[in-house]
C-alpha cells in the first residue's frame, strides 16, 4: 500500500493497473489475474478498487445525475427525452409532479420542450428512466442553452462552485448546470452572450493552468470591475 | 511537380537500394519513416487525431456511441463500429475520383472489423462508434496510418478499448525485407504486408499482403513489424499523453465537485 499525496496519473487504454493486490473497479477490466484501464484518464483509488476518471467522452447517464433534456417524443402515456446520451430516455406520468390523464401528456409537456430533470435509473440494455419528482426539477421557460464536453462540466462549476460564482457574478444571470454537458441560462439577452462567450473560453482552454484567471479577465473587460455580491 | 513526373517514370529496375544498403530516403531498412502525432485537433468530432508519418497526411474522426441508423443495423446486445476510410481527390498525383471505391471499401471494412475486437462493443447496446478517417496525402502505408491515428481518435473520444491498436507496414525490395515502404518502394518493390497488432497480447486484427513472401521471409517480415508496432505504441502513448497532462493537473483539486451543489433551489 502506498501512502502520502494522491498520485494523479493518467493512464491509456490497456495500461496495467496492478495484479493480484488490486481489484478491478470503474474504467477498467480484469484479464486473468491483471487489472488494465479500458479507457483514457486518471487513475483512482475507492473502497479498495482501482478505477479510471475519464478526461474525455460522450455524457453516459448515471442513477441521480441531474441533467437538462428537450423531449423528443410524445406518447399517450410517456414522453422521451434527449438528454445528450447515446440513448433517448423516458420519463413516464408517474416520475412527474402532475396528474397526468392516459393521452394528455401534450398538456404538460410538448415535443421541444426542455426540461430539468434527475436520471432514475439505468439498466443494463440502457434503457434509461428520467424522474421529476424533486424539487428543482421543472419545465424551462425563457433562457437559452449553452453547451460544453460533458468532461469539462467540472471546469465550468470550478472548485467548490466558484467559477459558476464568478460568473453568475459578473453577469447577473440565473445559471443551471446538468452533468450531461448543458447549462440553462436566463438573464439579459446581453449578459446571456456573455455566459455563452464565457463557457466557449472554458471549453477551450479547460486544459490550461490559470482557466479561472483568464475567465475573470475576459468578464473583467465586458463588465468593468463588478465586485461585491450579487445584488439581491 | 517535376520531381512528381520524374518518380512516376522510374524505371522497374531503379536501385531502390544503394550499394551500402541504404533505400532511397537514406534509411536503413529496419528504419521508419519520421512519424508526427496529435490528439484533439477537432472541435465537431468526439475524438480526433492527425498523424503524419513520411509522406501520408492522415486525419482521423471518432463520433459516438450514439444511436445507431438505420435502426434496423442496431444490434440489442452490442455497439456497432462502423469505419469509413476515404481518399482525398487531392491526396494522390493523379487526381483520384472522390466516393468510395472498391480499394476504400475494402479497407473500411477490415479497420472496423480491427476495432470491433478491441473495443467493448458489449457496454453500448443499440449504438454505434463511428469512425472517419481521410487521407489527404498518400505515400503508402496509409491503412496503417488510418488505423494508428483512428486508435488515438477512439482513446480521445473516451470509448473503453483493451488496448491501443498500433500498425506499420513490412515489406520486400529485391531480396531484402524493409519496414514501412514508401511509394516507389511500394510501386516497385515485390510485397507489401501491413500489419495491426494489440501491442500488449501481440493479438493480430489486420494482416494484409501483397506480392509474395517465403515462410523464412514472412518470418523474419513479422519480426521486424512487431518490433516497429511496439515502437509507434510508444509514440501513440506519447502523443496521448502530451495531449492530456495539463488536464489531469487542473484536475486534480476537482474530482469531488458535485455539479448540481450549484442548483438554485427554490427559484
Amino acid at each position: 500500500m502506498e501512502s502520502g499525496p494522491v498520485r494523479r496519473e493518467i493512464v491509456i487504454p490497456g495500461e496495467r493497473l496492478g495484479g493480484k493486490d488490486v481489484k478491478p473497479g470503474r474504467g477498467t477490466f480484469a484479464e486473468g489475474d491483471e487489472v488494465f484501464s479500458s479507457l483514457l484518464g486518471i487513475r483512482s483509488e475507492e473502497y479498495g478498487r482501482v478505477g479510471v476518471i475519464r478526461l474525455s467522452g460522450r455524457y453516459m447517464p448515471a442513477p441521480d445525475d441531474f441533467v437538462i433534456g428537450t423531449i423528443t417524443d410524445r406518447g399517450a402515456s410517456y414522453w422521451l427525452a434527449n438528454i445528450n446520451a447515446p440513448y433517448p430516455a423516458a420519463l413516464h406520468p408517474a416520475e412527474t409532479p402532475w396528474r397526468v390523464d392516459f393521452g394528455d401528456t401534450g398538456r404538460y409537456l410538448e415535443v421541444g420542450d426542455t426540461i430539468l430533470a434527475n436520471v432514475l435509473s439505468v439498466d443494463e440494455i440502457k434503457h434509461i428512466e428520467l424522474t421529476m419528482q424533486d424539487q428543482d426539477a421543472r419545465r424551462l421557460t425563457g433562457g437559452q442553452m449553452v453547451e460544453i464536453s460533458p468532461s469539462k462540466v467540472a471546469r465550468l462549476i470550478g472548485k467548490r462552485g466558484s467559477m459558476i460564482a464568478m460568473l453568475k457574478d459578473f453577469t447577473r444571470c440565473r445559471i443551471l448546470v446538468g452533468q450531461n454537458g448543458r447549462a440553462w441560462v436566463d438573464g439579459e439577452t446581453k449578459d446571456m452572450s456573455v455566459v455563452a462567450r464565457a463557457v466557449e473560453i472554458i471549453e477551450e482552454q479547460a486544459q490550461v493552468v490559470g482557466l479561472t484567471e483568464s475567465v475573470r479577465a475576459f468578464l473583467e473587460t465586458e463588465y468593468g470591475m463588478r465586485a461585491g455580491p450579487r445584488p439581491g | 511537380m517535376r520531381i512528381m513526373e520524374d518518380v512516376e517514370h522510374i524505371e522497374k529496375e531503379m536501385k531502390l537500394i544503394d550499394e551500402n544498403g541504404l533505400r532511397l530516403d537514406g534509411r536503413k531498412p529496419e528504419d521508419l519513416r519520421p512519424i508526427k502525432m496529435e490528439v484533439g485537433v477537432l472541435r465537431r468530432a468526439d475524438g480526433s487525431a492527425y498523424v503524419e508519418w513520411g509522406g501520408n497526411k492522415v486525419l482521423a474522426a471518432v463520433y459516438g456511441p450514439r444511436e445507431a441508423h438505420p435502426r434496423h443495423m442496431q444490434d440489442p446486445t452490442k455497439s456497432l463500429v462502423q469505419c469509413r476510410y476515404n481518399m482525398a481527390p487531392f491526396s494522390v498525383t493523379e487526381r483520384k475520383r472522390p466516393g468510395p471505391d472498391r480499394r476504400s471499401v475494402e479497407i473500411s471494412k477490415v479497420i472496423s472489423e480491427a476495432f470491433d475486437s478491441v473495443i467493448f462493443t458489449e457496454q453500448f447496446p443499440r449504438a454505434s462508434v463511428d469512425i472517419f478517417i481521410e487521407i489527404l496525402q498518400a505515400d503508402a502505408g496509409t491503412r496503417c496510418a488510418g488505423l494508428t491515428a483512428a486508435s488515438l481518435a477512439l482513446a480521445d473520444a473516451g470509448i473503453p478499448m483493451r488496448d491501443l491498436v498500433a500498425s506499420c507496414a513490412v515489406g520486400k525490395i529485391g531480396d531484402v525485407i524493409c519496414l514501412d515502404l514508401r511509394k516507389e518502394e511500394d510501386n516497385y518493390g515485390d510485397a507489401d504486408m501491413p500489419v495491426a497488432m494489440v501491442p500488449r497480447t501481440g493479438e493480430i486484427l489486420l494482416l494484409q499482403m501483397d506480392g509474395h513472401l517465403t515462410l523464412m521471409e514472412f518470418d523474419k517480415a513479422f519480426t521486424l513489424v512487431k518490433d516497429a508496432i511496439g515502437r509507434i505504441y510508444e509514440m501513440q502513448k506519447e502523443a496521448l499523453r502530451t495531449r492530456y497532462a495539463v488536464t489531469a493537473e487542473e484536475f486534480s483539486d476537482q474530482t469531488e465537485n458535485q455539479p448540481y451543489e450549484n442548483r438554485e433551489v427554490g427559484q
